[in-house]
């Protein structure tokens, strides 16, 4: 790919042919401030935060401003602070003011953006504050939707189409009224909606916020125990306890995407009624036992019954790498091609 | 002969049409424009073939086919634009020009113009010196137009293409095929200096230039008749007297791009002309010229109508081409490619506004020079726009671009009605500025509208008197703006909604000292921030009040006071003591009681009570005027402290 140069404030940088202002500028760790801007998804161009003033007379934005050798960027041009500055306050003005209880507290982009582009009392206290007062959609039980914190930036529309192809929300009625909906405005949980919540996870606000959600203590890297495909995930914990799990955007198999099960069917875990040990029936009655007992047992049992009087049955929640050892112990141990696997979740 | 078979057949067509139509001694043109409709032009049309049927001459002879001679014939036509003095009746061949005629006056024309060869002066225009204009020519409304686009509107039947071929309809698209290539079209309309009539006027020329340049097929051709502005209806017009017109149009455009599929994009809200055209489109289906190999010629090209639901924002091409594929229709965001490189279905399309497609034939006969030489250098041709407001001529008026603002209110218009005073023009549309009075002598065309503050836009014209308040008008505008906004981006959702609700403060007495600053401040952000046309010009009603008629913006803020006495929240209502005659009509007239007195006794207006209605000034006989309305208001006493304590 063919390498242009352009200047952003004075400063030479070269990106690939084919980048957007944005995308060359965040290469090289430089901020330019954007609340619809998502590197999953396509350039959406509408929150119009992310304005520069391109070869000293242009307006742009610069997450849909394809990179041009010898372009001039300015994002501190006063006419493009005027406009950006004025748009954050206006998205601000419109915004509740429960930062400190809100689950996107410390982790919003609009609170990043507000404090950058330099929104002070003063400047707010001159508008119109009239915040939006829509019930909030709490039917999925999995996250919350309040429509009040919405900025509509639209990504999570985008997500839902590009990502997941799936189209269970898009932007509804005009101007003012404008709101992201189902189909006929219905409670998300009856829409064609999958719960699979990456549009939660990538809420710039917490206009879409998960039900319950903690702030973990530290996250351990692990697989999801799903399914086959592996996705690689981060579990929160706070003491002894999954609190939280989220994609590892680090994996190659599922690069952050998880299906609602992976991200929010992790309260198992610590379920009271989990099994924690083997289980021996003796008598009639199940029984704890130790893993060397309950091992020596499935041996003894299984070594007497080689051949076509044993079957395998696999699991679909277990990793490839597990069903290929069962598969290999069943043909090569136990000499039997019985095997068989339950492909369903 | 049916069908057009060759480009050389038109002609014929055309002698064939002029032929029969000239069999017919006599004929009555009733407008069935919406307007005149609405005033019950259609009953009249009715009345006018019963009573000719009556003499025993029958009306639905069809002329084109039966060689017969007729004394009489009926017809309804387009919009004739003079919708203020509608249902109107023109009698050919004289032009007797008949205004508000109710269908108890057919009786008396049909008697008058048959049997004495006499005109019915009452029912003739009377102009502002008295006199009466016999024929539309002699309206002063009329007579400083110069109607092009609307040339065949009032004076063709729009639901019978015959009449269209009789006026050298098909003439210019028959003449394309025998003598010019695409390229050759380009050049003419290049020539001709016509710019796009949708408001942005951006030449057409190279637009269309640009669509046959353009790669990918099929190409598309749109037209885009989602005419939204409040009190605009130039397209409707168009579209309900002439469709012919606008299909010849797209069709020259269609060869001159290399299109085989046009779209008309119409309102929803616009019935009539929806019913006209697809009627037009099935006629010229039928005549060969239109459909599958166009008068022998073997190029094709097909209509089909789409109707809008309703939203302000289609009319932005992008947008428009969006809704056409069933999306919700929001302006793509720049940077992006031309609509001319990716349009309707991601392909090259050509988008025009319904004038500049009606327009084209016209150019094409006549030659890009004659168009040239109306109007002025940088737009030629003639502008359309829809007179209303405060002005004594409302309608429809065509005008040579560079006219004076001046001339059009006062020449065309016929000025302020009811002895009021001129206070300001918008034009433009809910996009436009309002220009006051030390601008009248602005030319009208593209260039030196915007360089006042406003813009050509679609062609909406609304005329302000002095009873009209600058405030309010921005607030309306900003109300219609804020409501019509897609959604999409932040400045135009939100910043219309906050420009909104500060002139809402302002007009309702809350304003504060650093409004008007902060006005300014979101206007310029609004316009450069906004994704689409509409965000971009939305602040202009505000920045052009802000600019000329600031002092209301101050009084309103510091004397909370609104000068042309329209804010109820900052006016009063009080009867002067010495006029006062006792008549009780006010109390009787007020709906809150709020007026108290004895008969032949001055009477009080209760401040807490009373509601701003201006009943009581309306009731009060103009002999005694004791009702004043009086900004800022007047305070309301404190109950007497004493009934407090008590």
């Amino acid at each position: 790919m063919s390498k242009v140069t352009i200047t952003i404030d004075g400063m030479q940088i070269s990106a690939d042919e084919g980048m957007t202002v944005l995308e060359a500028a965040q290469a090289h760790g430089l901020y330019i401030p954007n609340l619809c801007n998502h590197p999953d998804l396509k350039p959406a161009g509408l929150c119009r935060v992310c304005v520069v003033k391109m070869d000293d007379w242009k307006v742009t934005v610069s997450c849909k401003q394809p990179v041009k050798d010898g372009m001039v960027i300015s994002t501190e041009d006063p006419e493009v602070q005027k406009i950006r500055r004025n748009t954050v306050e206006l998205i601000v003005a419109d915004h509740p003011m429960t930062c400190l209880t809100c689950e996107a507290d410390g982790n919003c982009e609009l609170q990043r953006v507000a404090h950058y582009v330099g929104v002070t009392p003063e400047g707010l206290n001159r508008y119109r504050r009239k915040i939006r007062n829509i019930p909030m959609d709490r039917s999925n039980p999995f996250f919350d939707i309040d429509h009040s914190k919405c900025i509509l930036c639209g990504i999570c529309v985008r997500t839902c189409d590009e990502l997941q192809n799936i189209n269970a929300i898009d932007y509804a009625q005009r101007g003012v009224t404008s709101l992201i909906s189902t189909l006929g405005n219905k409670p998300i949980a009856d829409s064609r909606c999958e719960s699979c919540g990456e549009c939660v996870v990538r809420c710039p606000v917490a206009a879409l916020a998960p039900k319950g959600a903690q702030e973990p203590m530290y996250e351990v890297k692990s697989i999801c125990s799903y399914c086959g495909v592996g996705c690689g995930v981060m579990l929160g914990v706070r003491g002894q306890k999954v609190v939280s799990v989220e994609g590892d955007r680090n994996n190659p198999v599922n690069k952050g995407s998880l299906c609602v099960k992976g991200r929010y069917g992790y309260k198992f875990i610590n379920h009271p009624e989990r099994l924690s040990t083997p289980l021996i029936k003796k008598n009639g009655t199940l029984e704890e036992a130790s893993w060397d007992e309950a091992l020596d047992l499935i041996a003894e049992k299984f070594s007497g019954s080689k051949g076509d009087k044993f079957a395998a049955l696999a699991s679909a929640r277990i990793t490839n790498e597990d069903n290929y050892l069962i598969q290999k112990f069943t043909r090569a141990v136990m000499g039997t091609n019985n095997i068989d696997h339950c492909a369903r979740l | 002969m049916q069908k057009v078979n060759s480009p050389a057949d038109v002609a014929k067509m055309r002698e064939i049409c002029k032929a029969a139509f000239a069999r017919q001694k006599l004929r009555f043109l009733i407008c069935a424009g919406t307007g005149c409709i609405a005033g019950g032009s259609l009953d009249v049309y009715e009345e006018f073939k019963r009573v000719i049927g009556e003499r025993g001459i029958d009306v639905n002879v069809d002329l084109l086919f039966e060689n017969k001679e007729i004394e009489a014939g009926t017809v309804t036509s387009g919009c004739h634009g003079f919708c203020q003095m509608g249902p109107l009746v023109r009698v050919e061949p004289a032009g007797t020009f008949y205004t508000k005629v109710r269908a108890k006056d057919v009786e008396e024309i049909v008697t008058a113009t048959l049997d004495e060869n006499a005109v019915i002066e009452r029912l003739l225009y009377e102009k502002p010196d008295g006199s009466h204009a016999a024929t539309e020519e002699d309206v002063p409304f009329y007579n400083r137009q110069q109607r092009i686009v609307l040339g065949g509107c009032g004076t063709i039947d729009p639901e019978d293409i015959r009449e269209y071929f009789a006026v050298d309809g098909f003439q210019a698209l028959a003449t394309i095929f025998q003598e010019h290539s695409p390229e050759d079209v380009i050049e003419i309309v290049k020539e001709s200096g016509l710019r796009g009539r949708g408001g942005g006027g951006f030449p057409a020329g190279r637009k269309w230039e640009a669509g046959l340049n353009a790669k990918a097929t099929p190409k598309y051709v749109v037209c885009n008749g989602d005419e939204g502005d409040p009190g605009a209806f130039m397209d409707r017009s168009v579209l309900e007297a002439n469709p012919q017109s606008v299909i010849e149009g797209m069709t020259i455009a269609a060869y001159a791009i290399g299109a085989e599929f046009g779209v008309v994009y119409v309102r929803a809200e616009y019935p009539l002309a929806v019913v006209r055209l697809l009627k037009a489109i099935e006629q010229a289906k039928e005549y060969g010229v239109l459909g599958d190999n166009i008068m022998g010629t073997g190029f094709n090209f097909d209509i089909e109508v789409f109707q809008g639901a309703g939203a302000f924002v289609c009319g932005e091409s992008t947008a428009l081409t969006l809704s056409i594929e069933g999306k919700r229709g929001m302006p793509r965001v720049a940077p992006r490619p031309r609509t001319t490189e990716v349009g309707l279905f991601d392909k090259p399309t050509l988008l025009n506004n319904v004038k500049s497609f009606a327009y084209v034939p016209d150019i094409i006969r006549k030659g890009a020079g004659w168009f040239k030489s109306i109007g002025t250098e940088s737009s030629s041709g003639t502008a359309v726009f829809a007179l209303t407001g405060n002005i004594l001529n409302a309608g429809l008026i065509e005008v040579p671009m560079g006219i004076k603002l001046r001339e059009i209110i006062y020449d065309i218009g016929g000025g302020i009605p009811k002895g009021g005073s001129f206070k300001a023009v918008q034009t433009g549309g809910p996009s436009g500025g309002c220009l006051p009075e030390s601008l009248l002598d602005t030319p009208i065309d593209y260039d030196s509208l915007d360089e006042a503050g406003s813009i050509m836009g679609s062609g909406g014209m609304v005329v302000m008197d002095e009873r009209t308040c600058m405030v309010d008008v921005a607030r309306y505008f900003l109300n219609f703006t804020e409501e019509e906004s897609c959604g999409q981006c932040v400045p135009c959702r939100l910043g219309t909604k906050q420009l909104l609700e500060i002139l809402k403060d302002i007009c309702a007495g809350k304003g504060r000292k650093k409004d008007i600053d902060l006005l300014v401040e979101l206007s310029h952000s609004v316009h450069g921030g906004s994704v689409c046309g509409l965000g971009q010009t939305a602040a202009n009603p505000v920045l052009t009040t802000l600019r000329y008629f600031k002092d209301e913006y101050e009084a309103h803020i510091n004397d909370k006071c609104c000068p042309a006495r329209v804010c109820t929240n900052l006016i009063s209502y009080r009867i002067m003591e010495d006029k006062c005659a006792g008549c009780t009509l006010c109390a009787r007239a007020c709906p809150v009681d709020a007026i108290s007195g004895e008969k032949k006794e001055v009477h009080v207006i209760d401040q807490g009570l009373c509601i701003q209605c201006g009943v009581c000034m309306e009731k009060c006989p103009k002999k005694f005027s004791a009702v004043e309305c009086v900004s800022p208001k007047i305070p309301i006493p404190a109950k007497e402290k004493t009934e407090v304590v008590a």
